[in-house]
């Protein structure tokens, strides 16, 4: 070996030190992109509490920032965005759990092969084709049983919502069940359990933290979902327990003030910052449940 | 054949067993428990097994010997039946269970499985409480008498209640390994199986865990009938009664009483590997 043999260490030493930036700086974009959009979501809302206190904004009935009479209760869309997410919960839970033991314990690997893509391809498909999907043919499906239901109402969202969602339980409780170790299952059938004993008795408890997040994480995209619940749900804030009628959830409202003619510096522009920081704020608790979820109740196999 | 000629038709009938039947000596009953005849098996075109035939006594412990791969784990699960779970493997020939094909057409495995418990290599308790691993085949078999009491029983039997009976609710995961090991046999056992199936179950564990196995698989012989796989022939030889040494390929080249198989084995291929020059 030659002495020289030795510089060669120092070429590779600055590749990597560049390497390392441009990962840094990458890794900055999305941090600071985060930092801002908070920011922003509070700058612009404090205009608004300047006006409106916080107590009015929670406990008011009411909603109506831009026509007179003014009243500014977040509660009816609040509503709104909680019948969307327990109607798509209600679909989408046990449709996705089902489908995920099945995809883990009952498929066999070619089947598997097939379904779990295609659910995922589910997941691709862009949320306003959803919003189409449910005017055009859930909606109609929904008036046909229940002929007053109107063009827009919470229950045609919902669906479509759940819908949204399945792919999302499915996918992630799939891989939660199929990282439970065979030895397990094996366990279950020594002692004479049947499969189906073995998959609800043994692979779903060991598998349940994993099963909990993904339903958080979906239940949080129910939250945050707008493009198709403003099709199909609409744009009407109303506290209802009627599924049938038409409602407006925070995200819909959203769209409303943000593509309709409010001028800038206005209370009803300003309430679009209150709701959206209300909406980040509800979508990072699900998102820190779940995390934490998913390190509570991890199980631990080597 | 020295079993009753009256075939035992439980298999098909779901029911639990009852009872504890009563305790003998290890030196059995005298009678077989388990034949099996012409056992051949497959992965997919690989044969692992070829023409076994050995009758293993009730109440006594047969250990299965042989180099790794030569089949000793294929040979216990075609006992139970476990082999139905893997996609690529055929099983041929005949098992009998005092008397009955568990390869019948009317032999429901489930069923089956409850009769065979299992143990096996690395211990594999359930992510849930130290009771509720002992009480699962219990209840899964829907067992309705004492709970409480057969989990303390089989806990005791195991030699494991002294250790953990004021840690009853906590993870069967917290264990250590032989204790989870322990565990896994008062599993196997709380159901009341007439036949306990060990796959090298301390061949993960420290000398003093293996021993404290060894210690207990001599007990279980007095109420069940063990058939253990271990590659570590001084184990073989300090537990069984019987010993069955198959050799790579999938052969069963001797079978008989574990002193005659390790003092005077009849096949020089197994003298040899009995006295470590191969294997
Ligand atoms: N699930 C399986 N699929 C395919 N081949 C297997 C499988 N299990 C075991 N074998 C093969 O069968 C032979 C016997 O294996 P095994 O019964 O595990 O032997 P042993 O327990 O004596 O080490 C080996 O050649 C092994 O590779
Ligand atoms: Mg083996």
């Amino acid at each position: 070996m030659s002495g020289a043999d030795i510089t060669y260490g120092e070429v590779s030493d600055r590749g990597t030190a560049i390497a390392r930036v441009v990962f840094l700086a990458c890794a900055l974009v999305t941090v600071l992109t985060t930092f801002g959009i908070v920011l922003v979501l509070i700058t612009g809302s404090i205009p608004f509490f300047r006006e409106v206190s916080i107590v009015e904004f929670f406990t008011s009935t009411e909603w109506s920032p831009i026509i007179r009479p003014r009243s500014y209760g977040i509660l009816p869309l609040l509503w709104g965005t909680m019948l969307i997410v327990v109607g798509s919960a209600l679909v989408a839970l046990p449709v996705g759990t089902l489908t995920a033991i099945y995809l883990s314990e009952y498929a066999n690997r070619r089947l598997r092969r097939v379904l779990k893509p295609t659910l995922e391809i589910l997941a691709g498909i862009p949320t306003i084709v959803y919003g189409f999907f449910a005017i055009s043919f859930i909606t109609p499906q929904i008036q046909r049983v229940f002929p007053e239901t109107g063009t827009f109402n919470a229950l045609s969202g919902a669906i479509v919502v759940g819908v949204m969602i399945i792919p999302m339980v499915s996918s992630l409780s799939e891989d939660a069940m199929s990282a439970v170790p065979d030895d397990l299952r094996n366990a279950g059938y020594g002692l004479g359990a049947t499969k189906f004993e073995v998959s609800t008795r043994i692979v779903l408890p060991a598998a349940v933290s994993g099963i909990l997040a993904s339903y958080v994480l979906a239940i949080s995209r129910a939250i945050g979902e707008t493009m198709a619940v403003t099709l199909a749900a609409g744009m009407q804030p109303n506290i209802t327990f009627n599924p049938l009628e038409e409602i407006q959830t925070m995200t819909a409202y959203m769209v409303e003030v943000g593509t309709g003619d409010v001028s800038v510096g206005s209370i009803g522009y300003q309430s679009l910052f209150a709701v959206g920081l209300t909406l980040f704020v509800m979508t990072l608790a699900m998102n820190l449940l779940s995390q934490y979820i998913r390190g509570r109740y991890r199980e631990v196999y080597d | 054949m020295s079993y009753e000629d009256t075939t035992d038709d439980s298999l098909v009938d779901q029911r639990p067993t009852a009872g504890l039947e009563t305790a003998t000596t290890n030196s059995g009953t005298g009678r077989t428990i388990i034949e099996a005849e012409d056992v051949n098996v497959w992965y997919g075109e690989t044969q692992a097994l070829h023409d076994i035939s050995m009758e293993i006594p009730e109440q006594q412990v047969t250990a299965l010997i042989g180099p790794s791969g030569c089949g000793k784990s294929t040979f216990l699960r075609c006992i139970n039946r476990m082999n139905d779970l893997i996609d690529t493997a055929r099983v041929e020939g005949a098992v009998r269970l005092r008397g009955k094909n568990v390869y019948d057409d009317d032999v429901d495995p489930v069923a089956l499985r409850r009769k065979v418990g299992m143990v096996f290599q690395k211990p594999n308790p359930f992510p849930k409480s130290v009771y509720d691993n002992v009480a699962y085949g219990l209840n899964i078999q829907g067992y309705d008498g004492d709970i409480d009491a057969r989990v303390e029983e089989a806990l005791r039997s195991a030699a494991l209640w002294d250790e953990v009976k004021d840690q009853l609710d906590e993870s069967g995961l917290e264990l250590s390994g032989g204790q989870q090991q322990r565990l896994c046999i008062a599993r196997a056992i709380a159901p009341d199986p007439e036949v306990v199936l060990m796959d090298e179950p301390a061949s993960a564990l420290d000398p003093v865990a293996t021993s404290k196995i060894e210690d207990l698989i001599d007990d279980l012989a007095r109420d069940y009938t063990v058939v253990i796989v271990t590659h570590n022939m001084q184990q073989a030889a300090r537990i069984s009664d019987k010993t069955a040494v198959f050799l790579t390929g999938g052969e069963l080249v001797e079978f008989g009483d574990t002193a005659t198989v390790f003092a005077n084995p009849e096949s020089d291929r197994v003298e040899d590997y009995i006295t470590g020059k191969f294997g």
